[in-house]
């Protein structure tokens, strides 16, 4: 019998099952864990203590946190128009550029209250133009997008490396980086906000980046669910015939989706670049941008399932970066490993139990499962 | 059953050590050190300071705390986690890190930092940087010696200024012995895969052997060790860095230039422990030997005579100051005199 056809609760789909997956992965982590001679019961303890225990881990935790929701709704909305968006780190590392472009001209001549969003929607700009060609070439082309973003990923690569080290790198300096910006364009950090409430935080990465995230999430729930572009939006992802025969357009849909879905992947720059390092670097995206695919998998293209598991990523950094620090005989090697198996179960192995679920459902509540059927 | 036995082994563990801090003296020092993203084992950079942490904990018997960091954020992160644990020294490796350093040294005024690689200005950190173009012009002009086509090659790992400074140290040197000579310098890339890319690596030297190089340099880490097995297979001769590489490919390893970062990690922890340690700006140079050539017993034979006293007459002019190595950082040009 399929089981795929039944219907399960929602509290089984969306809360059950997921804490089911990651309880698998955290036990198999813990026979890695266990092999090598340390206790897995205190390897989670330092995990989870490293990543709310006190208030540095929760800035830092949060901070990832930010950067997986930019790119976990840059897939998301993406995939809802059926687009595999695979570039989010070029995008993203683009994004970089039009906040260092926008800042290198003007960070001196404005305000902050002018700056700010000026350096927000030059990310947004940035990512979005990078994802404006594939989807060109998708649309008119029919260049297939997993692979035209995967290549743009790489030149965008190329471009910021050409770019640093000869164009816009600081004159004098050893690292390929531009010059630090003015303090009057720094996204506020949380730590300083809080400070003027009278609230004393320790100083971590964490920036107003985060509420930015939030409101993202909002916006993006508001554009698929509540408005018609939204709606034509899925329709084109369901059924390109249908939506053809509704007078939808797929191919401007497959444009503006990648467009948005571009510069969400670009506002990680306002996170990275605008939020904490003051300056264009090398490589500020560090992977966010592939591993916002597994955030919005688990997340099940949903902005509310995006903040959990961005949240959960976050934890994954911030306490594996703190275990490999307590544990020395844990490398970090071994907690990519710990992150990987994580993903898998959540990712790609997130039916994984679901046939088991159906059948003990059918089993206590054949009644109602009948009915259903029927 | 397992697990109890174990638990009762870390508590003893945790006994031991309480009683042995309780024994230790005020010289006792717990130095830390955050590797960069290349990691402790990246056969190059890192692991030379691996090597000279590791050094220090052998004849000292002091343990000392490491982190190897995974992306940017975590660089400010480590470095402050090591201070507040009472770690003292600090030593942050590359320059990468140097504004993190720079503010985590100010937060914490009486924990002394160091950093190689990258000058940060404070009164409580020690900053090494190498002359990596001075160690080069040296190989650069064994290179164009040992060279018979006249034509020497060099292969960077990703391009950035320090890669091309060792690039131009090297074509100044081997124009400096053969003002014919022809350079030819290939970059494996622009990203940071290209520090462990073998197969292009041993690529970039074969295209560089079919145009006639017969000795070939590789400043890339890991992609290095693809340029070395190219120059082996195909007879002709190769040059290593950072750590003496000499003993991988006896017979086709003319020599390494050789950047002494493990000595400096070892005099950064020693110099602790001895209550001798100074801040300020160290250049190491050929004069400092913190940079230098590689003669063993598995190159002697390669080295005729007239080379080494040759390169030896070069090396006294530079540490003398009557040959000035031009440095491609201090103005991102590469100026090739003669």
């Amino acid at each position: 019998m399929s089981t795929s056809n039944v219907e399960l609760p929602a509290w089984i789909e969306v809360i059950l099952i997921p804490v089911l997956n990651i309880c698998l992965a955290l036990f198999f982590a813990g026979l890695i864990i266990f092999a090598i001679g340390e206790s897995p019961l205190e390897a989670v303890g330092i995990m989870l203590n490293g990543a709310f225990g006190y208030d540095e881990g929760v800035g830092y935790t949060l901070y990832y946190t930010t950067n997986f929701i930019f790119t976990g709704l840059a897939v998301a909305i993406a995939f809802h128009a059926r687009l595999f968006n695979i570039g989010g780190e070029g995008q993203a590392y683009i994004g970089g550029l039009g906040v260092g472009l926008a800042f290198l001209l003007l960070d001196g001549y404005l305000p902050t209250v002018l700056l700010l969003p000026i350096g927000i929607i030059a990310a947004a700009l940035f990512g979005a133009a990078w994802a404006f060609i594939p989807a060109w070439l998708q649309a008119y082309r029919g260049s297939h997008i997993v692979i035209t973003t995967i290549m743009f990923n790489f030149i965008a690569s190329a471009v910021m490396v050409y770019l640093l080290v000869n164009v816009l790198i600081k004159p004098g300096s050893m690292s390929p980086e531009t010059r630090e910006f003015s303090q009057s364009s720094w996204m506020p950090f949380m730590h300083e906000m809080l400070a003027v409430v009278g609230i004393d935080v320790t100083r971590t990465p964490l920036n107003l980046s985060f509420i930015l995230a939030l409101v993202c999430c909002l916006l993006v729930w508001i554009y698929i669910w509540k408005t018609r572009w939204g709606y034509a939006l899925r329709t084109a992802g369901q059924s390109e015939a249908a939506a053809v025969y509704a007078g939808i357009k797929p191919k401007r849909i497959i444009i503006i989706t990648m467009c948005i879905s571009g510069a969400l992947a670009g506002m990680v720059a306002v996170n990275e670049v605008m939020g904490v390092h003051h300056r264009v670097i090398l490589n500020f995206t560090a992977g966010y941008g592939f591993t916002g695919i597994a955030v919005a998998l688990m997340g099940r293209n949903h902005p509310v399932g995006i903040i959990l598991a961005s949240l959960l990523f976050g934890v994954l950094y911030q306490g594996g970066a703190e275990l490999a620090f307590e544990m020395p005989k844990i490398t970090r090697e071994m907690v990519v490993a710990i992150q990987g198996l994580i993903i898998l179960f959540s990712g790609a192995l997130a039916l994984m139990l679901r046939p088991a679920m159906v059948k003990i459902w059918l089993a206590i509540m054949p009644a109602r499962a009948v009915a259903q059927h029927g | 059953m397992k697990l109890t036995t174990r638990l009762l082994r870390t508590g003893l563990a945790a006994t031991a050590s309480l009683v042995l801090a309780a024994t230790a003296t005020a010289a006792d020092i717990e130095p830390a050190v955050v590797f960069d993203m290349g990691g402790k084992f990246d056969k190059s950079f890192n692991q030379g300071v691996y090597d000279g942490a590791e050094r220090f904990k052998n004849e000292t018997g002091l343990k000392y705390r490491e982190f190897e960091v995974t992306n940017e954020a975590q660089r400010e992160q480590a470095l402050r986690r090591m201070a507040q644990r009472g770690a003292d020294p600090v030593l942050g490796i590359g320059f990468a890190q140097a504004p993190a350093l720079e503010k985590v040294a100010k937060e914490f005024p009486d924990v002394r930092f160091a950093i190689i690689d990258m000058v940060v200005d404070l009164p409580n950190v020690r900053s090494i940087v190498f002359k990596e173009h001075e160690g080069s012009f040296l190989v650069g002009a064994l290179a164009a010696l040992a060279s018979e086509s006249g034509k020497v090659g060099f292969v960077g790992g990703m391009d950035i200024p320090l890669i091309r400074r060792f690039a131009c140290g090297y074509e100044q040197g081997a124009k400096h012995v053969n003002p014919d000579a022809d350079v030819i310098q290939n970059m494996t890339g622009t990203t940071p895969a290209a520090w462990n890319d073998p197969g292009r690596g041993g690529e970039l030297t074969k295209s560089q052997f079919e145009r006639g190089v017969d000795v070939v340099y590789a400043a890339a880490g890991g992609t290095g060790v693809g340029v070395y097995q190219a120059a082996k297979d195909a007879g002709k001769l190769a040059i290593g860095v950072d750590s003496n590489q000499n003993y991988l490919h006896p017979g086709t390893m003319l020599t390494s230039m050789l950047k002494r970062v493990d000595v400096a990690a070892y005099n950064v922890f020693m110099d602790a422990k001895n209550d001798e340690f100074t801040a300020g700006i160290q250049v190491l140079g050929l004069a400092e030997e913190g940079v230098g050539w590689a003669i063993d017993e598995h190159n002697e034979s390669m080295i005729t005579g007239e080379m080494k006293a040759k390169v030896d007459e070069l090396s006294e002019m530079i540490k003398s100051g009557d040959l000035t190595v031009h440095d491609y950082t201090s103005d991102n040009t590469c100026k090739v005199a003669g």
